[in-house]
């Protein structure tokens, strides 16, 4: 048998059928929903007079829409989130699909309850009608967003049209500094590879970095294969992945757990396999970063200054004129002497309890500056229940942070937690594109420490100051 | 979905890279429970000012473009979200075909989806249609897919690339759905079968 890539077995494992000119239809075994890009499919689906082909392997849930304000339990105001949640509710009843409604302690945002409740399984193919799906890639899943029209497809047919990408591997290789994420990571890939420097490929990331990861900062990586422009983003499972699935409510049991395992433990890519791309970084040599312009590939280490358009080459130079101008920043400023307004700790990216545990860490024992709005808003009711139990919710709330309930939030904006033009958040969520958190809003990416850090001094901040003893901030 | 045919219409620059979905259609106008209706607010941020009044700088607003039906951009276009309001607004404003160097993955996929034809060409031909689009109303291009060519308004013939089932859904109007469903006997032995294999999904 000749060498295979991850992707390569799971392809094979889902192939139903290819036409002469290599378009393949692939089985899906998980379709996440959520209720912005499903309501036209489902409506396509009753005016064919068609059903959904495997409402057992279909699992839905509100998350970008939803209030995170306590209120929320009396329903959401604004009519059009309202109607599109409710029509969700209705979807979910009609066609017999899995669903977590807001009033459902599990209820997060899709890419978080996946994994959480034990959906998200090794080998799978995932989709779902939102670009982060590539988060579920951390377990060893073939996961990717789709549009509505597809949305539609899988519903009907439970498969999906697809060509196959080219095998792009990903190293990141020896250990971490003390200060350095996930987040960072991925931030930093995108920094060097661009926001297209994926496109085409899937993407496996490896290496000793990443196998010293958690899951959970696997997810991070993954989450943000995207950004990179890839179709996917996957990591071979290993022990830290079978541990965290056990016992899930999902998961498989006794003989069917064994009989899984058996499969997962061949889910790696073979030695001689061929890889059409290989980008190599090592894992000391990335810092603590922050996004400066409105490109997840305008990423810069903390301790850099804001760049020049002269500083770059072709479409890039008129481009980081217009970012500087939105952002309102000048060439030479230092990174470390910009002032925030808000900080955002959430969504998929890093809306998990060990990103909550990492924020938490820096902001024990000390105060946001005065003035800065700062919001925590978990990935999940489950994430939020374990942060209160951990004593998490009350270091936040004693900081200054607002609590919230769990959603999209910030990061997309489609709920009331949105900037206003001109003010600048630190954010931990995934995109820093013009207008993302709000019109004329600013954004600058980072990790949870990062933005706990820019909290408490309210500019970005290199959070290694903050990990020795040293004075309050003035 | 409507069939593909050749037409001839005004091209409007774009000349911009990146241009992600937000810019295309930001989230407020994502909560719709329909596909149509979307156009007027097309790259709404940078086309109205805070009081919703036209920006007249912004290219879709300025009187030449405003019956544009091709559009021509920089490199990754469509990045970014995986919302088909994207190519939803880009249709129904009357935008039948961009052109770019390269496209985000699932933004490409969704314009197929809505009988749209996303035309890759090299930086150096997107930069010839892009100085002959400038020219205003007299920026008549022809997009002609069966010979998978573009032609300027100078007569200048662009050969481009395209994956052939797609061509043959675009040029007949086809829709995925009916056909996959042509092949449900395959994706039921294929179920019973991963069923017997791989229980536990």
């Amino acid at each position: 048998m000749s060498p295979k890539t991850l992707y390569d077995k799971i392809w094979d494992a889902h192939l139903v059928d290819t036409a002469e000119d290599g378009t393949s239809l692939l089985y899906i075994d998980r379709h996440l929903v959520h209720e912005v890009t499903s309501p036209q499919a489902f409506e396509g689906l009753r005016l064919a007079g068609r059903k959904v082909r495997a409402p057992e392997k279909t699992i839905a849930v509100p998350d970008h829409n939803v209030p995170t304000t306590a209120d929320r339990v009396n329903g959401i105001t604004n009519e059009e989130s309202r109607i599109q949640v409710e029509a969700l509710d209705t979807n979910a009843k009609e066609f017999g699909v899995h669903y977590y409604p807001v009033s459902d302690v599990r209820q997060g945002i899709v890419h978080i309850i996946g994994p959480e409740n034990g959906w998200t399984l090794p080998g799978m193919t995932i989709v779902c009608g939102d670009s982060h799906t590539a988060t579920h890639g951390a377990f060893g899943a073939l996961a990717h967003g789709i549009g509505t029209s597809e949305v539609e497809h899988v519903l009907a047919t439970q498969t999906l049209i697809q060509s196959k990408s080219k095998n792009m591997k990903v190293e990141i290789t020896g250990q971490l500094a003390p200060g350095v994420t996930a987040k960072d990571i991925t931030l930093s890939i995108i920094g060097k590879t661009g926001t297209a420097g994926g496109t085409g490929y899937v993407i496996e990331y490896c290496g000793e970095a990443i196998r010293s990861l958690s899951m959970e900062g696997r997810m991070t990586v993954c989450n943000m294969a995207i950004e990179g422009g890839a179709r996917a983003g996957l990591i071979a499972p290993d022990e830290t992945t079978f541990e965290y699935i056990k016992g899930r409510p999902h998961a498989p049991k006794g003989a069917q757990w064994e009989a899984a395992m058996e499969w997962w433990k061949t889910l790696y890519s073979d030695d001689d396999a061929h890889w059409d791309k290989v980008v190599t970084i090592r894992g000391e040599d990335i810092a603590p970063v922050v996004t400066w312009g409105t490109s997840p590939e305008d990423v810069l280490p903390i301790d850099a200054v804001v760049p020049a358009p002269e500083d770059f080459e072709g479409g890039k130079v008129q481009g980081a004129k217009r970012a500087l101008e939105y952002m309102g920043l000048t060439p030479g400023q230092r990174l470390q002497d910009i002032e925030i307004d808000t900080v955002f700790i959430g969504s998929c990216t890093n809306g998990r309890i060990e990103d909550l545990r990492a924020a938490a860490k820096i902001l024990k024992g000390k105060k946001i500056k005065p003035g800065l709005r700062a919001m925590v808003v978990p990935g999940s009711g489950l994430v939020r229940a374990q942060a209160e139990e951990e004593g998490l919710a009350q270091i936040f709330q004693d900081a200054g942070f607002e609590w919230r309930l769990a959603g999209c939030s910030m990061c997309l904006a489609m709920n009331p937690d949105q900037l206003a033009p001109g003010e600048r958040c630190a954010a931990t969520s995934n995109r820093n594109f013009e207008g993302r958190q709000g019109r004329g809003g600013r954004t600058h990416l980072m990790s949870p420490q990062m933005a706990a850090a820019a909290a408490i001094t309210g500019r970005l901040t290199d959070v290694r100051e903050m990990m020795t003893p040293e004075p309050e901030p003035a | 979905m409507d069939k593909f045919e050749t037409f001839t219409g005004i091209a409007a620059p774009l000349p911009i890279i990146n241009v992600d979905t937000d810019m295309i259609i930001p989230k407020q106008f994502l909560k719709t429970i329909k596909r149509t209706g979307l156009g007027v607010n097309l790259f709404d941020e940078m086309r109205y000012d805070d009081n919703g009044n036209e920006i007249p700088d912004f290219v879709l607003n300025q009187p030449a473009y405003r019956d544009a039906e091709i559009l021509i951009s920089g490199e990754n276009f469509g990045c970014g979200s995986s919302r088909e309001h994207a190519p939803w607004a880009i249709k129904d404003f009357g935008i039948r075909t961009i052109v770019a160097p390269s496209y985000a993955d699932i933004f490409h996929n969704n314009c197929f989806k809505n009988g749209i034809l996303p035309i890759v060409l090299p930086q150096d031909q997107v930069d010839v249609l892009m100085k002959d689009a400038e020219k205003g109303q007299n920026a008549r291009m022809t997009v002609d897919l069966e010979a998978q060519t573009i032609t300027s308004s100078d007569g200048e013939v662009f050969h481009f690339e395209i994956d052939s089932f797609r061509k043959h859904c675009l040029l007949n109007g086809l829709d995925d759905i009916a056909l996959t469903l042509e092949k449900v006997s395959a994706i039921d032995s294929f179920e019973a079968q991963a069923g017997q294999a791989r229980p536990w999904v």
